[in-house]
């Protein structure tokens, strides 16, 4: 398990995500208490954290998918919880959102999901610049041949891809990736773990990257936060977080990597 | 007594209790389904309008359920012909078939029957299709590439649907009939022509009115009610099984209320 070398096009200057005292409970279950959080500008922040600890909550308040009760989040300058519908359609074409399950539309191709939400979008496009751009997107996620497939032909991996090559279609700035690599084994993990790096670095990209497994943190991660308790208990790069004696992180990485 | 009865965990206590969550729960409900309607009809008239999907439900809601509304309409037509028969007989009165079969079918079954079948068939698939679109996040998913779900899978859906089941109805009213003539012919030896004229003849203006009337609004029903179940079913495959479920139930029986109301209606306009 080789750690990532941290990217040197990070901006510690420019916040794109920021968030403070972030509080969402769901009945009387109360699962981020009080979250703050700063994404840096081509930065990979991963949010380690155990089922249940509300990793998904947040990227989903991120994205306006969910209401927070209490905190100010802030994505590219604005103030999620104060946009209106427009303000913040208009915000989400800047953020991807890659789907534990990928979230490909059941009864469209390959080419019909990648073509939904540039058809939508960027009316300008003609049928030749949308084919080019879908074109390019598939071959940036490696999948060039599966164009006219539907997602039930797809491999679990395969459909992750797609998943990722959809959100790239509109140029977000940043991606917000849950569980990319959950439900997939190892050598396909290794794939997307690659292709998260390769988006980084070739779209320029900040992103969240939500997950419980180690080897994916450990390898796409600039910096990682635990959840633990509804907080960010550690936050550093990987080795830096598992640096501690705190039975609950280091259970943690021991159940990740028991020998 | 009294003071034994307001104890946590007393019975009488814990019945109170739940009645009163139900009816929460049934005044929740209610507002969410208002809320629903109403967000259709503010949808509906802004652009961006959804076209290409609209032309898909319409086949999928109206061509593809031809099959089976032809079979059915056309058996109705030919069962309420028979059974019929005998009652008429008895009076000498057979050559007033084609008038009772008209009367009946244009006015009550074309519609209804239409409209069952379309519950079943239609409310189900919608129900499933979004309830297994929201279980696996694919509303999500439209959502936050700045998409609305709402008007792309619900207000294209409730469109389509109440177009094509008052044009079913017309078809399955037509083959109805003409399951009717066939029976007639066969026994009575009536022709095409006089079978009929005497259709047309017993029926109004108002009739058909009316049963256009009834069949958009149990197309507005069956559309709108699948499209809430799905919209809304709760997480798990569970929860899709049940959207699909409870839509044609709902569905259903809306219709016979609804059928019930507008029959008052139509009775109350024939007698003014």
């Amino acid at each position: 398990m080789q750690a990532k070398e941290t990217n040197p096009n990070i901006d510690l200057t420019e916040k794109v995500i920021s968030i403070k005292g972030l509080k969402k409970a769901f009945d009387d279950f109360e699962v981020l208490k009080g979250v703050d959080l700063n994404l840096y500008k081509g930065e990979n922040l991963v949010v380690l954290g155990r089922s249940g600890t509300g990793k998904s909550v947040l990227i989903k308040i991120i994205s306006g998918l969910l209401q927070a009760d209490e905190g100010d989040i802030n994505v590219l300058g604005k103030d999620v919880g104060k946009l209106n519908s427009k303000e913040l359609d208009a915000l989400r074409l800047k953020i991807g959102f890659s789907f534990q399950n990928s979230a490909l539309y059941d009864s469209m191709t390959v080419k019909e999901n990648l073509e939904f939400p540039l058809v939508r979008h960027s009316k300008d496009m003609t049928a030749d610049d949308r084919d080019r751009v879908i074109r390019f997107v598939l071959e940036a996620v490696g999948l060039s041949q599966a164009i006219n497939q539907m997602p039930s032909e797809l491999s679990g991996g395969q459909r992750k891809r797609i998943g990722i090559a959809r959100t790239l279609i509109l140029k977000p700035d940043i991606m917000l990736y849950d569980e990319p690599t959950a439900g997939l084994d190892p050598i396909t993990s290794i794939e997307i773990n690659k292709l998260i790096n390769e988006v980084q670095r070739r779209f320029n990209t900040s992103s969240i990257i939500i997950t419980h497994d180690l080897t994916c943190a450990r390898a796409v991660g600039d910096r990682v936060v635990m959840l633990l308790d509804g907080q960010f208990q550690r936050q550093g790069t990987f080795d830096e977080v598992f640096a501690t004696d705190d039975e609950r992180v280091q259970s943690f990485y021991n159940y990740n990597f028991i020998d | 007594m009294d003071s034994d009865n307001n104890k946590p965990g007393n019975a009488r206590t814990r019945r109170r209790y739940t009645t009163t969550r139900r009816l929460d729960k049934m005044f929740v409900e209610l507002a969410s389904v208002y809320r629903f309607i109403a967000r259709f009809f503010k949808e509906v008239w802004f652009p961006p309008y959804e076209i290409k999907e609209f032309i898909k439900q319409c086949y999928e809601i109206g061509v593809r359920s031809l099959p089976l509304i032809s079979l059915t309409g056309f058996i109705i037509g030919i069962v309420f012909t028979n059974q019929s028969r005998p009652s008429l007989a008895d009076f000498g009165a057979t050559s007033l078939l084609p008038a009772l079969i008209s009367v009946a079918i244009v006015r009550a079954m074309g519609p209804l029957v239409t409209a069952l079948i379309a519950a079943g068939r239609v409310g189900s698939s919608i129900g499933a299709e979004l309830g297994s679109m929201r279980v696996t996040e694919q509303i999500d998913a439209m959502e936050v590439s700045a998409t609305n779900p709402f008007k792309f899978l619900v207000v294209s859906r409730v469109l389509a649907s109440t177009l094509m089941i008052p044009a079913l109805t017309m078809y399955t009213t037509l083959v109805s009939l003409l399951g009717g003539y066939l029976n007639v012919h066969q026994n009575e030896l009536t022709t095409l022509t006089t079978f009929f004229y005497q259709v047309f003849d017993a029926i109004t203006f108002l009739d058909i009115i009316a049963s256009s009337v009834k069949s958009v609004i149990f197309g507005f029903t069956i559309g709108m009610v699948g499209c809430y179940k799905g919209y809304n079913s709760s997480k798990g495959t569970e929860g899709v099984g049940k959207a699909a479920n409870s839509s044609v139930v709902t569905a259903m029986f809306l219709i016979f209320i609804e059928e019930l109301l507008i029959m008052q209606v139509i009775n109350a306009i024939r007698a003014f």
